[in-house]
């Protein structure tokens, strides 16, 4: 019976969708207790509408952030804090270019795919910035991204010059709106395109396998010829580009560059997504899908939250306390003391 | 620069530590002067001006030190910034909606520290959670509850409390104003507490048993553990004071703005890393002292005043600056420890 309840406890534990689902049908529960028309969809102005489309628009930056993160965590073993400032500077300079230095605009100054190559150039070199940090001088992920963390809404409101700068041209809101006739939001479709595309290539090459060999064990993977430090490198200079596909994404939502509140809070969120997707947050094997799952349920729980008439500002409160059942649940010493208990109730019944 | 580190590695005059130290109090010395040579004209000059120093950051010196603690042990506590403002809106609430005096308030400050501190150190200490994600978890926890208790900025207008914010020590120098009569520069008593704090902490790291098994399980986590240190106590021991001072050092904080609302103390956990790191302390843990954490704050603050003094530059320059200086620092160390490699570890 002992060995039974152990190796159940076991597979439970090591099942990977197991986690972020069960919590995402939990939080769907909820909602669908607390309001019956949870699931209905309609079509209002030409285009869906529902509680269920809303979150799954509105998660959209999250799983692109989440797909990037996921990458990092693997790879470093530690997480990227700076990606909500990232995501303010990359929207800071595609609204910038797009008015011509103006605070507010009706038609575009430059073209579009130039302010957007640009946010993502800039967002690139953030993540680099980062990436070299932590893979060639070796500085602790978290310590190493807290300098963009700080500095980088500092530096968006440079590029913005303080104020938010306005994009109100019809063509710059697809990204964030609908495109033409289709029903679904465009956001929605970018997600989904990340996704595909990062898995692809994590597929097609070895870089996938290359990113959990570096995350189990760096110096191991440098004898047997791989570039720990290169790997690590690129990891960031992917996540710092996701953050910029999001940036551009938020920004085209509200057609205008907030440095204050762009990305705000995300970079919790994502980490959020990327533990409750059964990732261990200290690196080596990944989950994709489980970060993707993750990133809704996070979105499912905020919209929840919302219902629920918690206010912006008070939200952080219920994802914090998330985030360390989550990583209490996840830690080995709790995994062991847990068993420990297990094994001693199961010898005194033994006894008994 | 790296030839002279070498040289001086040779000569055994200065340690690696001795030396980070060193660049720091000489880059405070020169920034300093810089300021009282190009803004003399501004009053930069006065003593008043570098007591200010003191004044608008006496509560991050308290701070700094609680951080220079746990990051002594390797460790890092990114939730003070969050604990200052639950503090400061908590003591407020306390005492304008619920008429409580200054004392409770000072008492509920020193708890709500002591809680985040058990809670977070346990979680770091007997779980094995990285420090990192327990106090990120942390700052997200302490700034939704700050909202919790009211989205409302509160002013506090507590005479008790008052008088104690606006107590002032005149010192015996100062100086003499155009019309001849002298006006001596003043300090508030959250700079003698600070002050107080640094010199506490500094004996307690020095010559303490606790103080010298914090560097021992920062140097080297394993070789501690089978020295037969109780690793797992003493690191909950750091988290635990580490959170106590940040709610003292929110309390100077709270004293020094007199209000408690959402948006305090934004990106003060970076404050109190950066003036660590600039002040010596090493982000891999062994090494690290409160009097260069000291140093690192009035950086910080000369950068402030340099930048207010000059008025046209606007404020996201003090965090930008600051930023560069930390990645400086950083760097700086990561190409100390490459030369040298744990030997330059005292």
């Amino acid at each position: 019976m002992n060995t039974k309840t152990g190796l159940d406890w076991k597979k439970l534990a090591h099942s990977r969708f197991l986690m972020p689902i069960v919590c995402l049908l939990l939080v769907l529960l909820v909602n669908v207790i607390q309001t019956p028309n949870f699931f209905a969809i309609s079509i209002n102005n030409g285009v869906l509408y529902g509680y269920l489309i809303d979150i799954i628009n509105r998660a959209s930056e999250l799983v692109i952030l989440a797909v990037g993160m996921t990458l990092v965590t693997a790879a470093s073993g530690g997480q990227d804090i700076s990606v909500g400032a990232v995501m303010a500077v990359a929207a800071g300079i595609c609204c910038q270019i797009l008015s011509g230095g103006a605070v507010s605009t009706n038609q575009l100054m430059a073209p579009m795919f130039i302010a957007i190559l640009a946010a993502l150039a800039a967002s690139a070199l953030c993540g680099a910035f980062n990436g070299f940090l932590v893979s060639v001088l070796g500085i602790q992920p978290m310590v190493a991204t807290l300098i963009l963390f700080t500095a980088g809404r500092g530096i968006a409101q440079l590029v913005t010059k303080g104020q938010i700068t306005y994009v109100r041209v019809d063509s710059y809101k697809v990204m964030g709106g609908y495109i033409d006739a289709c029903l679904i939001p465009t956001p929605v479709f970018i997600a989904i395109g990340v996704v595909i595309v990062v898995n692809l290539i994590l597929k097609k090459t070895a870089l996938g396998l290359y990113i959990e060999s570096v995350g189990i064990n760096g110096s191991a993977s440098r004898m047997v010829g791989l570039n720990s430090t290169r790997i690590k490198f690129l990891a960031y200079v992917i996540l710092g580009l996701l953050s910029g596909v999001a940036g551009v994404v938020a920004s085209s939502r509200i057609y205008s560059a907030d440095a204050n509140n762009i990305g705000l809070n995300l970079e919790m969120d994502a980490i959020l997504a990327v533990a409750l997707g059964g990732n261990s947050l200290g690196g080596g094997k990944f989950n994709l899908m489980g970060s993707v799952i993750g990133a809704y349920t996070i979105q499912a729980l905020t919209t929840t939250l919302y219902a629920m008439k918690v206010s912006a500002d008070q939200l952080p409160v219920y994802k914090a306390i998330v985030v360390i059942i989550i990583v209490v649940l996840q830690s080995p010493t709790f995994q062991k003391k847990v068993r420990t208990i297990r094994h001693g109730k199961a010898v005194a019944v033994n006894a008994g | 620069m790296l030839d002279k580190l070498t040289q001086m590695k040779k000569e055994k005059k200065l340690s690696a530590v001795a030396f980070l130290l060193m660049i720091t109090i000489l880059l405070f010395v020169v920034m300093y002067s810089i300021g009282m040579f190009v803004f003399s004209s501004k009053g930069f000059a006065k003593p008043q001006m570098f007591m200010n120093l003191f004044i608008s950051n006496a509560g991050l010196i308290v701070i700094g030190c609680g951080m220079t603690i746990v990051m002594i042990t390797g460790g890092i506590d990114i939730s003070v910034g969050s604990v200052t403002a639950l503090v400061c809106m908590v003591a407020a609430d306390l005492m304008e909606n619920k008429g409580m005096n200054g004392t409770m308030a000072l008492l509920s400050a020193l708890l709500i520290g002591l809680a985040f501190g058990v809670v977070q150190g346990y979680l770091i200490a007997y779980l094995n959670i990285q420090p990192f994600i327990v106090t990120l978890a942390g700052l997200f926890f302490g700034r939704g509850m700050t909202a919790v208790v009211s989205t409302q900025m509160i002013a506090v207008k507590n005479p008790q409390f008052l008088q104690w914010a606006n107590a002032k020590f005149n010192l015996p120098f100062g100086y003499t104003n155009k019309n001849g009569a002298f006006i001596p520069a003043y300090i508030y008593p959250t700079v003698i507490v600070a002050l107080i704090v640094v010199v506490i902490i500094s004996v307690m790291l020095r010559r303490s048993n606790f103080g010298r098994e914090l560097y021992a399980i920062g140097g080297n986590q394993q070789s501690a553990l089978m020295m037969g240190l109780n690793v797992r106590k003493v690191k909950m021991l750091a988290y635990v004071l580490d959170g106590l001072l940040a709610g003292l050092g929110g309390f100077l904080f709270f004293l020094n703005s007199c209000a408690g609302f959402v948006e305090q103390a934004k990106g003060l956990e970076m404050d109190a890393i950066s003036a660590a790191v600039i002040g010596g302390t090493l982000l891999s843990g062994g090494v690290g002292t409160v009097v260069g954490t000291l140093f690192g704050v009035l950086i910080k603050g000369t950068i402030g005043s340099l930048i207010t003094t000059q008025g046209t530059l606007s404020s996201w320059w003090v965090r930008i600056v600051l930023s560069a200086l930390l990645c400086f620092f950083i760097v700086l160390q990561a190409i100390i420890a490459g030369v040298g490699g744990k030997k330059l570890k005292n």
